[in-house]
């Protein structure tokens, strides 16, 4: 159960490898969250996240999970509710792609709306019905500023998200009324390993900030959440940019 | 043109009709959850109610006064026992009374004190139920004096996950008894209770009213005053500073006789009628309780106070629920809602006394109303929370910045003095915590474990803290 405080004690990470992801468990497992379930792709970066969480005195399972694998999601995530009240699920898987390439190929354009978008769509609609029978818990949409205004450096990533972005929207108004929150977090450009190499943007970040910023917002209730939070006002006015001046923006 | 309705059959009445989604939460207006919430109004319709309750649970619920999350029960059923609200026998001669798990101690003292009969124990509030004043064996400015409410319960019934209802006395089941009273509503459902009252000759209040003028002085006058007066409680500023530290304001007192009113209240000596000076809007008041009011409101609290006065006469609503004169008080603290933060630690560990309170103030969180109070003798309740020492209530804004580290920090001061937090107010705690602070825990674990094998009766609290 989340406390009068807005800590949770149980967390469900869709996308255990992420880095925001692993920022936002620490410091949750650092306070009351001492139970968490890492979902995500066999890896050693997984174990090696698990592990540390573990140091951190939670007790930590990871679950094979496969965003793009959309027909095991029901049985491989039913079994995590099966077992446990989850307070919070964060849902921060996604590829970034590389659009000079996945422009050429429309099979990779799809894999990247695959599993960005539908894998999304499916889990998440899975995770709503389960907070739902459980009568509380928050859902936590990794989504991007990209949702916000395709860009013409990165429109396969940015449309997925902007797919994503929507359909969190959607998801949060329909629980209302359930006990259920969902909350979308549109991130900036944060130093992962996901952005590794690429050249960072203005109004940079880093994971630790926008865990800072989900935990607050879980606090709070709050139902989107920019990081950093100048986003906001950035993106309001970008929104309204001519089609022409904005894909001449130098961004 | 009205249809002719005689011949119409009456569907058949099933106890979960009216079921619907609730979205509940505690005083504090936190952590909300929803459920399936019931308004059962007969008795009979409850076992079938707790039976037929699915796999998440039924809890029962009250008027809803505890702070936190122990009347929730996200995604199962809640049972509101507010429209079981009949007193149902009083014997007027010896001041005994059998009443509905529903009624409200405010429904006790309008009936009962025109009688000449008081409720044993009332808390800072009588807005609550007899259910709910058992699950958490409250307690009241007499608790040094005359015990927590359970111990003038003397029985109850208790309906349990068989859908069966058994009567408890003290005597004859002991250990459900004890384990019900304090129990946070997990062993059953409590449909009724009898009650032994206390007799008073008037409906009013003979008290002392006092300041202290730092956190030593009202330590030393509380002590003193535990043979004088069967009521006494503190208020203490928890935001001044330096020499002002825990400046208070005594009020103690006793029911006052006959002859001690004024000729013009003595026409009526048992009048109750207290006083309400209206509501709190529904409108979001963020930020109206602040570093800055809280001190400000603590000033005026306690310059309005008299330096000494004695033998002032007022009401029992003046009195016991200065509160209760304000409805829907708790909105003040806006949307984030707030939480209560309430201890007991022992005799003799004053300074751990002084150093939280110290902390409250260096802090500088917004804690009006501090209330500070000595306990007697705690009860034979499992999970019954007064024990014998100084017990203290804060509110906090849940916005208030650092406020669960501070809350951390101080449950371990608690702890390590050997005190324990109330699980009535608790929204917060550590749940590794409450093992060391209630040492029958486990008894009372392995007692639910053996009644109610498959925890049907089950709370978000009871969830949080693993009970």
């Amino acid at each position: 159960m989340k406390d009068s405080l807005g800590a949770p004690q149980s967390l469900l990470v869709l996308g255990g490898s992420s880095d925001i992801a692993m920022s936002t468990a620490r410091k949750m497992a650092a306070a009351r969250t001492k139970k968490i379930y890492l979902a995500g792709r066999p890896s050693q970066r997984l174990e090696d996240n698990a592990a540390e969480l573990r140091t951190l005195g939670a007790t930590v399972e990871v679950v094979p999970f496969d965003a793009a694998a959309t027909d095991d999601h029901d049985k491989v995530l039913s079994q995590v509710f099966a077992t446990d009240d989850i307070d919070v699920v964060l849902l921060a898987f996604g590829v970034l792609g590389d659009q000079a390439e996945d422009e050429k190929d429309p099979a990779r354009a799809v894999a990247v709306a695959h599993v960005n978008y539908t894998g999304a769509v499916s889990s998440g609609i899975i995770v709503g019905q389960a907070l739902k029978k459980q009568g509380h818990g928050s859902l936590v949409v990794l989504s991007s500023v990209a949702a916000e205004r395709a860009r013409r450096a990165n429109f396969i990533y940015g449309s997925s998200k902007a797919g994503l972005d929507a359909f969190a929207q959607g998801l949060g108004d329909s629980m209302v009324g359930t006990g259920v929150h969902v909350m979308v977090v549109r991130p900036g450009f944060v130093d992962t390993k996901m952005t590794q190499g690429k050249e960072k943007t203005p109004l940079s970040t880093t994971p630790d900030a926008v865990a800072d910023l989900i935990i607050t917002g879980l606090r709070r209730g709050s139902h989107t959440v920019w990081a950093p939070g100048a986003f906001r006002y950035v993106m309001s006015g970008l929104r309204h940019v001519p089609r022409p001046l904005f894909r001449r923006l130098p961004m | 043109m009205n249809r002719d309705v005689r011949d119409v059959a009456v569907p058949q009445q099933s106890s979960t009709d009216g079921v619907h989604a609730e979205r509940l939460y505690g005083w504090g207006m936190t952590s909300p959850s929803v459920a399936d919430v019931a308004d059962p109004t007969a008795v009979e319709q409850l076992a079938e109610l707790v039976t037929g309750a699915g796999p998440r649970g039924v809890i029962a619920r009250g008027l809803g006064r505890s702070y936190g999350d122990p009347a929730q029960n996200g995604g199962g059923r809640v049972v509101r026992t507010t429209s079981l609200n009949k007193i149902l026998n009083i014997d007027i001669e010896h001041g005994i009374v059998t009443a509905q798990a529903g009624v409200s101690l405010h429904q006790l003292m309008g009936t009962m004190l025109p009688l000449g009969w008081f409720v044993p124990v009332t808390p800072g509030t009588r807005y609550v139920t007899v259910g709910g004043a058992i699950g958490a064996d409250i307690h009241g400015k007499n608790h040094h004096s005359a015990g927590s409410f359970c111990q003038h319960v003397l029985s109850m019934d208790l309906l349990g996950a068989d859908g069966q209802i058994r009567t408890l006395t003290p005597d004859t089941e002991p250990e459900l008894f004890w384990a019900t009273a304090g129990g946070m509503g997990l062993t059953g459902i409590v449909t009724q209770a009898t009650i032994a009252f206390k007799k008073v000759e008037t409906a009013r209040i003979k008290a002392d009213i006092w300041r202290a003028p730092d956190l030593d002085g009202v330590l030393a006058e509380l002590a003193a005053t535990d043979d004088k007066y069967p009521y006494t409680v503190a208020w203490i500023d928890c935001l001044s500073t330096g020499r002002n530290l825990g400046r208070s304001v005594l009020t103690c007192g006793d029911f006052a006789k006959l002859d001690e009113l004024p000729a013009k209240v003595r026409k009526d000596p048992r009048k109750f009628a207290p006083l309400s000076l209206g509501k709190v809007p529904p409108v979001p008041v963020s930020g109206l309780l602040n570093k800055m009011t809280g001190r400000a409101f603590n000033e005026m609290w306690f310059r309005k106070a008299p330096v000494r006065k004695e033998g002032v006469i007022q009401g029992v609503g003046a009195f016991f629920h200065p509160l209760d004169g304000i409805m829907e008080w708790n909105r003040v603290y806006g949307p984030a809602g707030f939480l209560q933060w309430q201890f007991v630690i022992p005799f003799g560990t004053e300074d751990t006394l002084r150093q939280i309170v110290e902390r409250i103030s260096a802090h500088g969180a917004p804690a009006a109303l501090t209330v500070l109070k000595r306990f007697g003798e705690g009860s034979p309740g499992y999970l019954s929370f007064p024990t014998k020492g100084w017990t203290l209530a804060l509110d906090f804004p849940t916005n208030t910045p650092g406020l669960a580290q501070l809350l951390d920090d101080m449950d371990e001061k608690v702890l390590e003095a050997g005190g324990r937090l109330y699980l009535a107010k608790d929204s917060r705690m550590r749940p590794e915590l409450l093992a060391e602070m209630y040492p029958r825990l486990e008894a009372f674990r392995k007692l639910r474990a053996e009644i109610d094998p498959h925890q049907v009766f089950m709370s978000d609290q009871a969830r949080r803290l693993h009970l």
